[in-house]
């Protein structure tokens, strides 16, 4: 095969590059070359980005799994396969951005000898090591479809109940659980987002966000491997997404109303201002697009609101990890170059991957327990030969 | 019985012994310009501050429920029977989870090593376990740091202050700050200043009981949430299979 260089390639090699210098400063210079961390900042850009946004922008996978097999929604069965595809990768580049950001790396299976029950991170830690693994059984057929092993995979279904309630489970565990994380820095995490209901809000963030990023997914996937789009999906998600906006909203508002906050946050003041880029992008943006039912019927529109969405959330666990110390410790987090680079590399990762799994495995053709029809496989077939460029 | 120190800043004298004590105890290295370092890191365990001619020390508070021991995945960290919260190296992971939920902020890091420790005063446990005092303690010279059971250490406190109101602040620092430390201060001026997080700030609540509150309620929540979910996926599934079975039975019929 002749290797093309086009825009996209070049834009990856260039990330990967750099992201492998990063990586080469930081495990033979240590994490005070490679970061701004200090014992003023011991989390940084790292904890928020790659760990808080990470597990959270993966949450597609148990969202989707519950929607179709728990709650049975059948026409949201097209999107189940490439959720839990970017769920699985996810996890597992988070776990690689963990070996990045753990000052021993090396160590990092003492958690599955050393437990201390007491510990939010012990329990986030166990949580996720086996959630990855009910993704990857969640995700084996795909490769014993390609294989053409019928066995395993009536293996892999006679425990798919036990696999969907596991992994439902285990995400409500954790994702929640991240945001447990913090309830023991009452006195340094600043009030607009230090709060008793942290665990509450990271579910609930989770899910809106597990729907934004299937949209956002769906219709990313569908411009770069030419598939058609199906709007009846698009739709349904939209329709859930703006349900799932309102919630987290009307949480977020019950919760200030409770601490006495609601004037305090229209007050101009340095969180302020970051309060209000989340609240406009979280809410204000997509709850007012999504209210239309023009919007909510435009695959471009609802691209757009899901987004803003997607943004606003990552903005606010950026808030909770990073700006919502600056003034406790006295001063600003601004992460280094080479912390952005291995983040960067990280995504760029997960993009390629995402490709190399769709054109080498039957992602979007519809599953064999669903008696796919032949013909639409093979006119599948050639859109996906590009998918790597 | 625990035992504790108690730091009196109206005796301290500024003269610094006590980092140097520290550092040699804990092999740490020492000199002019360390000792004119006003922070502590991962190599200064210990460090008295000064401000208007009046010095305040600074060190981890041994907390009677230490939030670092709590919080730490592996248990590296925990709090001894005899007071001292130490920590086990070779357990730890490098998640640095203590240094952000300590509020006292007192774990350090060695941001430059490739096989980073995390750096604080464990209270010289050995001295501690052999019946000696810590090395701060024994050195100090005019007794400012005084190393002993922490009831008495409180009683002591409680006696100086009431018999010499007017040099000291009406407060122990430490008594039931976040339920209570193994250091104890008393001063003639506000440990805030050097500092020290403020009393109302950090509360007297133990600081594991915050996260406690939504751990313990795990155990009960993960069957509760499994049957929530096994019945879910049950109903909807049986609805598919009685749908399933109508129209066999529908289509039997007409056959």
């Amino acid at each position: 095969m002749k290797f093309k260089l086009t825009f996209w390639k070049a834009v990856f090699l260039v990330i990967m590059g750099l992201g492998l210098y990063s990586s080469y400063v930081r495990f033979f210079h240590g994490l005070g070359a490679a970061t701004n961390m200090s014992d003023q900042f011991p989390w940084g850009f790292w904890i928020g980005f790659d760990c808080l946004c990470g597990v959270m922008l993966a949450a597609g996978g148990f969202c989707m799994v519950g929607a179709v097999y728990l709650f049975n929604v059948e026409r949201l069965h097209p999107v189940v396969k490439p959720a839990v595809l970017t769920a699985f990768l996810g996890y597992l580049l988070f776990i690689c951005g963990l070996l990045f950001d753990l000052g021993r790396p090396w160590f990092i299976w003492h958690q599955l000898i050393y437990r201390n029950l007491h510990s939010v991170m012990f329990e986030v830690g166990m949580c996720v090591m086996t959630y990855t693994t009910v993704l990857f059984f969640e995700f084996l057929p795909n490769v014993f479809e390609r294989l053409n092993w019928k066995t395993p995979i009536t293996w892999i279904h006679r425990i798919y109940p036990i696999l969907i309630v596991a992994g439902i489970l285990l995400s409500t565990l954790h994702q929640s659980s991240l945001g447990s994380l913090y309830l023991i820095m009452p006195s340094k995490l600043h009030p607009f987002w230090y709060t008793p209901a942290l665990p509450f809000f990271f579910f609930a963030s989770a899910v809106a966000v597990g729907l934004a990023m299937t949209i956002f997914e769906s219709t990313q996937s569908a411009k770069a491997f030419g598939r058609q789009l199906e709007l009846p999906v698009l739709v349904t998600l939209g329709g859930a997404l703006l349900v799932a906006l309102w919630v987290n909203l009307l949480l977020r508002i019950e919760d200030y109303y409770h601490r006495d906050l609601l004037r305090e946050i229209f007050k101009p003041s340095y969180e302020a201002y970051f309060l209000w880029i989340e609240l406009i992008l979280t809410y204000v943006i997509p709850i007012t697009m999504l209210s239309f039912k023009k919007v909510r019927l435009s695959p471009q529109l609802l691209y757009f609101a899901s987004v803003s969405a997607v943004l606003g959330f990552i903005t606010n666990r950026l808030n909770i990890a990073v700006i919502g110390f600056e003034t406790y410790v006295g001063h600003h987090f601004v992460p280094r170059w080479t912390e952005y680079s291995i983040t960067l590399m990280m995504i760029a990762m997960g993009f390629f991957l995402f490709g190399l799994a769709v054109k080498y495995l039957p992602i979007f053709a519809a599953e064999t327990e669903h008696h796919a029809e032949e013909p639409r496989v093979i006119q599948a077939a050639p859109a996906l030969s590009h998918a790597g460029d | 019985m625990s035992k504790a120190l108690l730091y009196d800043a109206t005796l301290c004298i500024g003269c610094k012994q006590c980092e140097g004590a520290c550092a040699q105890q804990n092999h740490l290295p020492y000199d002019d310009a360390i000792a004119a370092e006003p922070v502590q890191s991962a190599h200064k365990y210990t460090v008295v501050l000064t401000k208007n001619d009046k010095y305040m020390r600074r060190l981890c508070m041994h907390c009677q429920e230490p939030a670092c021991a709590s919080v730490c995945p592996v248990g590296a960290l925990h709090k001894t029977e005899a007071g001292p919260v130490v920590y086990d190296v070779w357990k730890c992971i490098g998640c640095r989870y203590c240094m952000v939920a300590c509020p006292f902020n007192q774990p350090k890091y060695e941001w430059q090593s490739l096989n980073p420790r995390v750096r604080k005063c464990i209270m010289c446990p050995d001295r501690v376990a052999a019946g000696k005092q810590t090395a701060c303690a024994e050195i100090c010279p005019t007794g400012a740091t005084k190393f002993g059971e922490r009831d008495e250490l409180i009683a002591e406190a409680k006696q100086r202050i009431e018999q010499n109101p007017a040099n000291y602040k009406n407060r122990i620092y430490g008594l039931n700050e976040v339920g209570g430390t193994s250091v104890l201060l008393i001063a003639g001026t506000d440990v805030e200043d050097y500092g020290y997080p403020a009393s109302p700030k950090i509360g007297e609540k133990p600081m594991p009981e915050y996260t406690g509150r939504v751990m313990e309620r795990i155990p009960d929540f993960v069957p509760l949430w499994t049957l929530v979910l096994g019945g879910i996926y049950w109903i909807s599934h049986r609805r598919d299979e009685v749908a399933a079975a109508e129209e066999a039975e529908k289509n039997g019929g007409k056959r």
